[in-house]
């Protein structure tokens, strides 16, 4: 009898653990990655398509911040990092080998604002918007601001100006506009992705910069694109270089990447800030997945490279509905061959 | 009245163990501060002293001090103790001496249900609730008729140190009543009975039972209430203005230690920024043992003149 219990239990064990073995087995790659938290709906929208269209393929991705994951990268912790900033010259040689930044998606910066009575669309200028920033414009009824916008009633409130307060990819790109269009900032305050801001209120992440601006009357402040028109927040139409005012919207923020596109580097470390064309965006900002030109696992590697020659050209589409920016036409033609030097002791991965 | 461990060996067994479990968490302490100390000697290097001293913080250029934030730390905490002793302290006599049996149950849960509210939620409250009400209510009106005060001073933004301050007095007001009633059940009731019986009235009885036995004990519970006022991180981070400038009217905004670690530790790049923000911890980790150190010194202080009293 007590043999006969052994023996099943025997039976059943194995069984269980040939249940386990068998996902197991099927999921045999897993690829690691963390970063950026900007790209992080894209990206877990991708990853869960494309794992659903190759079985056996797995993608774990921290959005732990793009800071960490540059860090991880370096640390070789991870398959993949992501990154909303480029990463800096210091950084680059602190690596064991050369890495590329991929381009995935494009995104902008609007500045929303708190008026009763004012439609969204008020115009501003670079200046004006430096100089909200650095406090030395401090009412609404400023004449710089009301000569700019006839018709429109401006109430005389103060200015509360609001900000990030934590360090975030939104703030790096923000801060680099206002250090391209202003070279007093960029002297005196710089760009980062937490900076020494001469006013304001800071607010934790989108949802805290969008509470100061809809609880404080008079308050502007500055969001991601996807977070101000889900939010329905009134964005500022901002005066771009070729002297229009346009709307932060996934139109002028393709129309700034397309005008960019030209004087694409290499590298693709590109800050797309103050963007040539006449429909651009001024605030826009392109988001990178960090990806080693030697890998270390040849099975990673390939699943690694066929995944990024499916992000750029059918991931793209995904991009839109998302209110993300779509890589340009010429630009993913430059990333496709960036691609095919990702290599295994030598050996092309495409 | 103690007998040797060594009697008997499961007793020996115990006593170890014990022994193990509360040496672990000395450790543990001190393997936090080592590592505080270790990861944030680039920093100590590059400003020393004048960290502590120092106002400017600015990532871009590197320069770094944590002055503002200490500042903002101990006034918005000090705020928060203004408000909260006397609230939870009168509240405390009352539902003990005062109040009927049928309200003293829900009162007394339903301020104690205060202290398992998680952090987060009273940020949101904060600044959906209560910084609203206080701009329009409060700090508008008390700007424009005390505005020529220092502490009053405008303009007027909503997210301030007061409001930070205020947050922490709700957050902090059922361990200090809680640990309030405690101490004020500890009085013997012949004493309470005594006053009374000479003819004192209820005021008198507390005064006197509350100056001769209870002052110790509520000032332990501030201390409590302190310790978590000082460490309180997410719902100060959402209503204090996250500015770093020390300003003198607690209508402006502040910063906190435990606020700037939370918000800059995630995306900060470089060996010099990173050790900046973990030197910020090991001031507030300092700056939590000395007053708690303190504190446990002006409590003996306290109670043994207390004792000597009686």
């Amino acid at each position: 009898m007590r043999k006969g219990i052994g023996r099943w239990i025997g039976i059943g064990l194995t069984l269980l653990g040939l249940a386990w073995a068998l996902p197991a087995m099927a999921a045999d790659v897993i690829i690691n990655g963390a970063g950026a938290t900007f790209p992080y709906p894209l990206y877990s929208k991708w990853f869960y398509e494309y794992s659903n269209s190759h079985p056996g393929l797995k993608f774990n991705y921290q959005s732990i911040g793009s800071g960490g994951g540059v860090k991880q990268i370096t640390a070789g912790t991870i398959d993949f990092g992501a990154t909303d900033a480029p990463m800096t010259e210091d950084e680059l040689a602190k690596l064991p080998g050369p890495i590329f930044h991929i381009p995935t998606a494009i995104g902008a910066v609007a500045v929303v604002y708190n008026l009763e009575g004012v439609q969204s669309g008020l115009k501003l200028t670079p200046d004006i918007l430096v100089d909200i920033y650095y406090g030395r414009i401090t009412r609404w009824s400023d004449r710089r601001i009301v000569s700019l916008n006839p018709g429109v009633k401006l109430p005389s409130t103060d200015i509360v100006v609001a900000h990030r307060s934590d360090g975030s990819g939104t703030t790096d790109i923000f801060t680099n506009y206002l250090s391209a269009v202003s070279t007093e900032w960029r002297a005196k305050i710089g760009r980062g992705k937490s900076v020494n801001w001469p006013v304001g209120l800071g607010g934790k992440g989108n949802e805290g910069v969008a509470g100061v601006v809809k609880q404080t009357p008079g308050a502007i402040g500055y969001v991601e694109l996807a977070y101000a028109m889900q939010n329905k927040m009134k964005t500022a139409a901002l005066r771009n270089k070729e002297g229009n005012f346009v709307v932060p919207s996934l139109e002028s923020t393709s129309a700034a990447a397309a005008g960019a596109a030209k004087s694409m580097p290499a590298d693709f470390r590109l800050t797309l800030v103050d963007a040539p064309g006449k429909d651009s965006y001024g605030i826009c900002g392109l988001t990178w997945l960090l990806i080693y030109k030697e890998q270390r696992d040849e099975a990673k590697g390939k699943a690694i490279v066929s995944f990024l020659k499916w992000a750029i050209r059918d991931g793209q589409k995904m991009n839109a509905p998302l209110l993300y920016a779509p890589i340009p036409k010429p630009v993913v033609e430059m990333v496709d061959k960036t691609i095919r030097q990702i290599n295994f002791k030598g050996k092309s991965l495409y | 009245m103690t007998r040797k461990a060594g009697d008997n060996p499961k007793d020996l067994l115990f006593e170890k163990t014990t022994a193990v479990f509360a040496f672990g968490v000395l450790f543990l302490a001190f393997l936090l501060f080592a590592l505080l100390v270790r990861e944030s000697l680039p920093a100590i290097r590059k400003f020393g002293a004048a960290f502590l001293v120092t106002k400017t913080w600015d990532p871009v250029a590197e320069s770094f001090g944590a002055l503002p934030f200490i500042y903002g730390t101990l006034v918005s905490s000090f705020i928060a103790l203004l408000i909260a002793v006397p609230l939870a302290v009168g509240s405390a006599i009352f539902i003990n001496e005062f109040a009927p049996e049928w309200l003293k149950t829900p009162v007394a849960f339903l301020a104690e249900l205060l202290a398992a509210i998680p952090s987060v939620i009273y940020g949101l409250w904060g600044i959906f609730v209560l910084v609203p009400v206080l701009r329009d209510w409060l700090m508008k009106p008390a700007a424009s008729y005390l505005g020529f005060l220092p502490l009053f001073k405008g303009p007027v933004y909503g997210p301030s140190m007061l409001a930070a301050g205020m947050l922490l007095s709700i957050m902090i007001i059922p361990f200090i009543l809680s640990v309030s009633r405690e101490v004020l059940a500890t009085v013997p009731r012949l004493q309470k009975e005594a006053v009374l019986s000479l003819g004192g009235t209820h005021w008198e009885m507390i005064r006197i039972v509350i100056g001769q036995h209870c002052i110790p004990g509520i000032f332990g519970a501030t201390i409590l209430g302190l310790g978590r006022a000082l460490g309180e991180t997410m719902a100060v981070t959402m209503v204090i203005g996250n500015r770093p400038d020390i300003l003198l009217s607690i209508f402006q905004p502040g910063y906190s230690m435990a606020a700037v670690i939370a918000n800059e530790f995630t995306e900060a790049t470089g060996e010099l920024y990173l050790s900046a923000l973990v030197e910020i911890g090991l001031v507030l980790f300092l700056l939590t043992f000395v007053v708690n150190f303190a504190a446990k010194w002006i409590l003996k202080t306290m109670v043994s003149r207390a004792a000597r009293g009686l």
